[in-house]
This record gives C-alpha cells, structure tokens and sequence, in this order.
C-alpha cells in the first residue's frame, strides 16, 4: 500500500514535471504570431489599419509590399528608428510619420514581425530575437 | 494601470474580432438603403444626386463658373493632370475632360475672373475669358511661393475675401509638436517653433506676384491643419474647420482609454478674426466636456484644461472624421433654411478603433453669423458599405464641395474621382 502511494507520488511528481516542461520548450513560430498580434494591435494597428491595408496616401498597407517581405534586417530597422523619409513605397507616397518602436523588447520586435509576414496574404519566414539583436548592434 | 490591463485586454479580443471579420470578404456589405438612382447618396427629401464625371483621379476641391463649367483640382504629379475641366452638356454630364497643369495640390477657388489654385507649396491664379475659361493654361501666375511642405498636411488650402486678399492654410508637419512625432509619450518642444512657419491661416494679396513668408500676414495660429475654408460673406468673415490631433490612447495610455482616444478631440469649425491663436499644440478641444483641454505633450493629464488665450470653436464635431470641404450656401435652388448655411465634407476617420466615422457631407443651419440649430447628415452612404473598419473599404470619400451658378451642391470624391452634383427638386 504504502509502495503504491509511493509509486503514485513518483509519477505525478514526474507528470507534473513533464507538464511544467513542455510549453517552456523555445516558442515555436505559432506561438510568436499569436503574441504578434497582440503587438500589433497595440503597437500598429491603428496606422496600418486591423487589415493590415493602411491608409491610403498617408500610411502604407503591410500587404506584400517590398519592406514586409524584404529583408529582415531593412525591416526590423523601420520598427526600430521609425519611417519619416516620405520615399515613395513601391511607388506611392506617404505623408504620414512613423514613430521608431525602439522601446519594444526584442521577443516583442521578433513577434510582430512574423505576425504581419505571416497575415494580411504575405507569405515570409519568421523574424527571431536573434535577427533583432544583430539589428539592433548594428545602430 | 489595472483598468489599462483589463482594456488593452479587450481591445485586442475585440480587434480579433474585427480581424476575423475582415478576412471575410462577406463583411463588406452593400449598404441595404442606397438608392442608385440618386449615384448611391442617401439624401434628404427633395433632393436628387447625380454622377457629373467619374474616375478623374484623387479630385480635391472644385470650383464652378458662373457659365456652370467645373473646375477639379486632382492630386497628381502626373504631366498635365494637375486640373480637370468639365464642360457639361444638355444632359448635365461634360461631353470630354480636359485636363492641364503639373503639380499635386488641393486649393481649387474662382474669384472675379480669376481661377486661384494651390500646389503644397504655391498658389497660382490663372486669367479666365468673358465665358470663364482660362486663357493660358500653361502660363499660371504664380501669387505665393516657398511656403514649407514637410509632407504631412501639407495641403495648401485656399480662400478669398472680398478685399482682395488671399487666405492660405499652411498645416502643421507634425500631430501635436513633440520632440519625436508621433511617439509614445514624446513630450512637446517647448515654445513650439512649428508655429513660425506653419499650424496656421496666412494671408496674402491675392494680385502680387511671388509673395512669400516675408510679404503675408499670420492672420491665425495654433491650428494644425485646415483642409475646409470658406469666406462667409453674410459675415465677411473666414471661417475654417480643423482637423483635430490623433493619438491621445495610443500615445498617453496612462490618462486615456481608447474610448476616449475614439472620442477625442472634437473637430472644430472656428470663425477666425486677424490674430487669433486656437491653440495647437498646447491644448485641444473636448467636445463632450466642452472645454479647451492641456495637451498630455504639455503637461495634461486629460484633466486639466488650458488655453486661456486660446479661441473656442463655433461647432464641435465628433473627433477624427477630418473636414476636407467647407461651404457657406447662398444660392436659392435648396429650401430657405439652407441659406447662409454651411456644409461641410467629412472625408472619414482612420484613427479610430473598432470602426471608423464620417465620409459624409453634413449641414448645419446658421442664422446672423451662429449656428441656429444641431449638425445633421445631408449626404450619406459614400463609403458603399456599412460598419466601415478601414478607409481602404470606402468606394467614395468626401473632400471638396462648391456651389454652382443655378445653387445645386457639387461634391468630390478623392477616391475614384466622381463628382456628383445634388439638387433639389422638391420631389
Ligand atoms: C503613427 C502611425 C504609425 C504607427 C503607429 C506604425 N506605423 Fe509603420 N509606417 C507608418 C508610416 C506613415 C510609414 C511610411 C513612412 C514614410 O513613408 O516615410 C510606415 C512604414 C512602415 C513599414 C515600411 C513600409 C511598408 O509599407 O512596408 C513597415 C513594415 C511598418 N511601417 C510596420 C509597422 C509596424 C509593425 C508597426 C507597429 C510596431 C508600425 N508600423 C507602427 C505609420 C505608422
């Protein structure tokens, strides 16, 4: 009997440990995209619109558009410092600034990122707190 | 903060919502009520609408001569697209359209014989003939010149009095004059030096070649940006309509929530008088509390009010909804209580959440210079659909409006270019 209960606490203890592991394994690239989101709702939304179509004349659309789906490195630079070149994007112009975002935490950047490259129809790899930290020693 | 928490939680459920929604394309309905035979306007009794000229381009604000020919300031940079010119016939739609001119632009207005035009940096004015056509299309004259363009309301908007001065708005390139546009919880520059050049009315001689800074007069300050203008000549007074700043939840969430980041500022109609301020960036108007507010940029809290020295606001609209077009009525086609009445156009909101407002044209009746009654909807249903997320979903936006020489409102569309021209028949 005793050796029983003994055998039960050894197998939550193990379960219970197992549980407490799995969902800190590194966070795949679903999990990153539905925490992106949640930055970009907080972070981008209103500017880029819940469609991710923006504003015409004043904000771009994150819909296929060269810096999405470009390089990451050119990418994770415009949420850093900000947009206020007023270039043409793909041919159109902006009016509107874009604040830099530097205050968001690298897993934040990474998220965000890989959320809007996987939405709105775009088709990009993930962007990683990796990709972000060597974006960021590069300013 | 835990309300902030407990917000911001339902804000991102809800926008997933909205998200949702909008992958769907089904969600964009074809509003029920629109009537096709009025080009799909939702008008009041009485009135018929009809499509005058479509895909012009992004059409601005428009003019009509006293012959009924239409004057259509496109924002283009493309060769020779800058002014579309219509000319109808018998059946009321222009049988080609004619366009000249090379720069992007908004300020469109006929004065005497002159038609007075604006790139987002200059303002021309061409010669018209006996039958109001301009003479020399590629020969403008240019009035004022080198005024700043930072590319954010960088419309020059225009009006005229009837003493022969020019009034040119030059918007502030920037959302509330903080060190870092736009940004979250950048403070204001202190003495804002915007509003040496710019977030202002400036007035200028309407028949003196290359005036600039040096040679006008800053007639007002403290308004961000002005797209709607009109000389009200019951009053002989300029009236102007503001566009409100943004980002009052998104930047300063520790004193707003985004209610009232939705409902804040009012956009305001001022009726302006040689040196006043309205107060940008130190304060803004809240139009449920009705009182002039301290900027969070500047030390408010969404509390404290300020701006002693600061003008109130004639009306205040709902926030956000940016008034691209300001009309003063004084024809005689539409009932009497239209007279000396202002419309105005609503070129609909972006920074709202959870669904946007405005794209429409609104009325508000005035009597001996004040308003006599409450803003109401005149033309509604540009948009195409209902419950509208995001301005890419509108078909139509309102932006400029005029008056033709038989009284029938004439309306832009910045979006596929229409112009719809609404009369009334009693009917
Ligand atoms: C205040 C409005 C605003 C906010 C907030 C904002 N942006 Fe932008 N964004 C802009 C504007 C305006 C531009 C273009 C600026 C220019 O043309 O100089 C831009 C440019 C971009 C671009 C490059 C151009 C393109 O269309 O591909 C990307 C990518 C982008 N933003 C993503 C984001 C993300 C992600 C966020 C949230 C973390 C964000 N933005 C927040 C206004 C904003």
């Amino acid at each position: 009997m005793k050796k029983i209960a003994m055998i039960g606490v050894a197998l939550c203890a193990t379960l219970s440990f197992l549980l407490a592991q799995t969902p800190k394994k590194p966070a795949g690239s679903q999990s990153s995209v539905t925490r992106g989101k949640k930055v970009y709702e907080q972070y981008c939304l209103t500017c880029h619109q819940v469609d991710g179509s923006g504003v015409p004349h004043l904000n771009p659309p994150l819909i296929k558009t060269s810096f999405v789906l470009g390089d990451k490195g050119k990418l994770i630079q415009v949420i850093l410092k900000g947009m206020q070149a007023s270039e043409p994007i793909d041919d159109e112009y902006y009016s509107n600034n874009m604040p830099p975002h530097n205050f968001l935490k690298d897993q934040e950047i990474a998220d965000v990122l890989t959320y809007v490259r996987r939405n709105f129809g775009n088709k990009a790899s993930a962007v990683t707190t990796a990709d972000v930290k060597t974006a960021r020693a590069k300013n | 903060m835990k309300t902030n928490v407990v917000l911001l939680g339902c804000l991102s459920l809800l926008s997933a919502s909205c998200l949702a929604d909008n992958g769907d394309s089904s969600a964009i309905h074809r509003s029920a009520g629109a009537d096709q035979a009025n080009a799909g306007l939702k008008l009041p009794a009485g009135f018929k609408a009809q499509v005058v000229a479509e895909n012009l381009g992004a059409a601005r604000h428009i003019a009509v001569t006293p012959l009924g020919d239409i004057y259509v300031k496109i924002q283009s940079s493309k060769p020779g697209k800058a002014i579309a010119v219509l000319h109808p016939t018998g059946s009321g739609k222009p049988d080609a359209v004619k366009t000249f001119g090379t720069y992007r632009g908004t300020g469109m207005v006929i004065k005497d014989h002159y038609l007075y035009t604006s790139s987002d940096e200059d303002v021309y004015r061409y010669q018209l003939n006996d039958k109001f056509e301009v003479m020399h299309p590629d020969q403008p004259e240019k009035i004022v010149t080198g005024l700043i363009n930072r590319h954010q309301h960088e419309s020059k908007s225009i009006a005229l009095d009837n003493a022969g001065n020019i009034y040119v708005n030059i918007g502030a390139y920037s959302n509330s004059c903080q060190q870092q546009d736009r940004a979250k919880g950048s403070k204001g520059i202190p003495g804002c030096p915007i509003l040496d050049s710019a977030a202002g009315i400036w007035q200028f001689k309407a028949d003196k070649l290359n005036q600039t800074y040096g040679d006008g007069v800053r007639y007002a300050t403290g308004l961000r940006n002005v797209v709607g203008l009109d000389w009200n000549t019951a009053q002989n007074q300029l009236f102007v309509m503001q566009h409100g700043r943004d980002g009052l939840f998104d930047m300063f969430p520790e004193y707003y929530d985004l209610q009232q980041g939705n409902e804040l500022p009012a956009e305001c109609m001022y009726a302006l008088k040689k040196g006043d301020n309205a107060g940008w960036p130190y304060i803004y108007y809240d139009g449920i509390q009705h009182k002039k507010m301290l900027s969070p940029e500047y030390g408010g809290d969404g509390k404290k009010t300020g701006g002693a020295d600061a003008i109130d606001p004639v009306v205040a609209f709902p926030a956000h909804m940016a008034p691209n077009g300001l009309l003063f009525y004084t024809g005689n086609q539409f009932p009497e209580r239209y007279k000396n009445g202002a419309f105005i156009a609503f070129h609909g909101s972006w920074n709202r959440q959870k669904g946007q407002k405005g794209y429409y044209v609104v009325f508000v009746p005035f009597k001996d210079g004040k308003p006599s009654g409450n803003w109401e909807v005149f033309a509604d249903n540009f948009t195409g659909v209902e419950n509208i997320q995001s301005p890419g979903q509108a078909q139509h936006r309102p932006c400029g409006l005029a008056q033709g020489p038989d009284g029938a409102l004439y309306v832009t569309d910045d979006v596929k270019g229409t112009v719809y021209k609404i009369s009334y028949s009693g009917k």
